[in-house]
């Protein structure tokens, strides 16, 4: 898609530095001549508005490690000087916590617009697992951050989690026992968090280059879900088309982050993390951030432990054979009328499965005598569609689908002749 | 094909395979100390037993105590606690034991029903149960629900074992140890 290179290097110093090292051809090649569909929508604006998250949280968060002490007796007291005594810190780590939060709103946003416009069938299959990979970075590298504060629910989070590893079979207590380098989450157990979670967003850094690479292989997807044709009737070069769109996209999505950061730091967080972590006493209602909520539903509404914390990875790992699972030729859901409903469906699903995940496991919804219908089993029904919706729905929807016909090619659907 | 299927290993092979061996021992000995390093270190299993006076909590009551950062509850039960706790049909239970076998000798000889000691971490995931909650008044875990008895034994909620008992004996009529 990309075709050859059209840089054209202006001067002596250019010409010199592109026989030597082609660094400004690859920037032109990427950021500026780079052909993008022309009908992309703003939905097509998030993957540069993660990029920015990325770089705020690696920026915010190579400061915010100048003045941290991984150490359980000074961990939470650190944190409260970072927000009481350094200038600016304040700032700094309402940033931190609150662009992991924004980056997860970006990536959600990011993966519901591939799974409606089918941005994961053939061509883009390895772009979709690479994408698939740095969601799962993402997690890991924002549970590791959570635990640092050493709140009660970072340490209980902590330990809930690490526990998770205990339900594998033969080797899980061993293993629990490696990751805590103890025999609870202790100092040990901090202080390689800490140096974890500095090392992953460079790990999420190589794989984003990686998903940007396969990206420029393939060529964008796009609404119509139609492939480039004819790169003039249906591309536009990514400088300034869509560097300008992106940015304002971005700037929007800064207005949001900005919202949080400066009027409301601790809305998306828990109170119970401004109590510093106490081994001998578990929180009445511990939760994960919101952005975990669904996952965490998913093993709640399992009775066996072991089959809870299968499901709930299993949940992520579906993800990662979505191209093989979906039968359908048709990429974009504009033209699957079946498909399109069942996406919203498992859309509201996601939603009610976070909903759930942050509710009392035994609240009564609807009472029938003494029990009545729980939290837990409203959970159970979400997560049963969870699966169901990937794993017979994906196969069978581009069996019986009858999809609508598809715009003869971008040009054409921009136009308007037929959408 | 025919020819290389017949053909004999020559001493090239053997080579191939000798140092693809070498390579491979070497590299898991050089990843060991890297991956084993993460294992507790020696401060922390270097630490010791304790031990605690018991005599001052009254019938009804427990305490939680620190041991290897883990809580510990003692657990003074009262008679009607030691009933409910025995009159259990083991064969329901979900992980069957009678109430005798999770408790000790006192230094006479006799079984002491009155205490119950152990770690107080569900086995579910890993959270601090509450005492005196829950449907049995022994135990309830605030995070998935699991209730325990008067005895400890897992009654219902998606923990899959009774809570364990550590090990620890009787010194002495009011002091226990630990570890």
């Amino acid at each position: 898609m990309s075709g050859h290179s059209t840089y054209n290097p202006s001067n002596g110093f250019t010409r010199w530095l592109d026989a030597r090292l082609p660094i400004l051809r690859l920037g032109h090649d990427t950021a500026v001549s780079y052909p993008v569909p022309k009908n992309l929508n703003y939905w097509w604006t998030f993957g540069g508005v993660l990029t920015f998250c990325l770089g705020v949280q690696i920026i915010t968060g190579i400061v915010l490690a100048m003045h941290y002490i991984p150490q359980t007796e000074l961990a939470f007291r650190s944190v409260e000087s970072i927000m009481r005594d350094v200038n600016y810190g304040w700032l700094l780590r309402y940033i931190h916590a609150n662009g992991a939060s924004m980056f997860f709103i970006a990536v959600y946003i990011h993966m519901f617009r591939g799974l409606y416009y089918g941005s994961y069938k053939a061509p883009r299959e390895v772009l979709w697992i690479l994408g698939c990979l740095i969601y799962l970075l993402m997690m890991a590298t924002a549970f590791f951050g959570y635990v640092l504060p050493w709140g009660q629910m970072s340490f209980w989070g902590a330990t809930v989690i690490t526990n998770l590893f205990g339900a594998i079979p033969l080797v899980g207590e061993s293993l629990r026992t490696w990751l805590w380098g103890g025999f609870a989450v202790g100092d040990p157990t901090l202080n390689r968090f800490f140096s974890l979670h500095y090392l992953f967003p460079f790990l999420i850094a190589g794989v984003v280059i990686l998903h940007i690479w396969a990206l420029h292989v393939t060529g964008q997807n796009n609404p119509a879900g139609v492939e480039v044709k004819n790169k003039d009737q249906d591309t536009v070069p990514f400088t300034p088309y869509a560097t300008v769109k992106d940015a304002f996209g971005l700037s929007l999505f800064v207005i949001l982050f900005a919202y949080f950061v400066f009027f409301n730091p601790n809305g998306l967080g828990d109170v119970e993390n401004y109590v510093v972590a106490n081994a001998l006493k578990t929180p009445p209602h511990i939760v994960p951030e919101w952005y975990l909520l669904p996952f965490y539903a998913i093993l709640r509404a399992v009775p066996d432990k072991l089959a809870g914390v299968v499901l709930m990875f299993g949940a992520i790992a579906v993800l990662f054979v979505l191209p093989w699972l979906d039968t359908s030729k048709v990429r974009s859901a504009r033209f699957r009328p079946l498909y399109k409903q069942f996406f919203w469906i498992h859309l509201a699903v996601c939603l009610a499965l976070g909903w759930c995940g942050a509710q009392s496991p035994d609240t009564i919804l609807i009472h029938v005598g003494d029990g009545g219908f729980t939290v837990t089993h409203f959970a159970r029904i979400l997560a049963s569609y969870y699966f169901l919706h990937f794993i017979v729905l994906f196969p069978l929807l581009g069996l019986i689908e009858k999809t609508k016909p598809l715009p003869e090619s971008i040009s054409a659907s921009v136009l308007g002749t037929k959408n | 094909m025919a020819e290389i299927h017949a053909a004999e290993p020559t001493r090239r092979d053997f080579l191939y395979v000798a140092t693809g061996a070498f390579a491979a021992v070497g590299a898991a000995a050089a990843v060991w100390p890297l991956i084993d390093q993460m294992n507790p270190d020696a401060s922390v299993l270097a630490l010791a037993s304790i031990e605690v006076d018991i005599s001052k909590i009254p019938v009804g009551q427990e305490i939680t105590i620190k041991w290897r950062g883990k809580p510990v509850f003692i657990r003074h039960r009262s008679e009607d606690e030691i009933k409910a706790a025995e009159s259990v049909d083991v064969a329901e239970l979900r992980d069957p034991q009678t109430d005798d076998v999770r408790l000790v000798k006192g230094p006479n000889g006799q079984l002491e029903k009155q205490w119950l000691v152990l770690i107080g971490i569900c086995t579910h995931l890993g959270c601090v149960p509450l005492a005196y909650k829950g449907e049995f008044n022994g135990y309830f875990c605030p995070c998935h629900g699991s209730v325990y008895d008067t005895s400890g034994r897992i009654r219902k909620g998606p923990a899959p074992l009774n809570l364990e008992v550590p090990p620890y004996k009787f010194v002495s009529d009011s002091k226990i140890l630990i570890g």
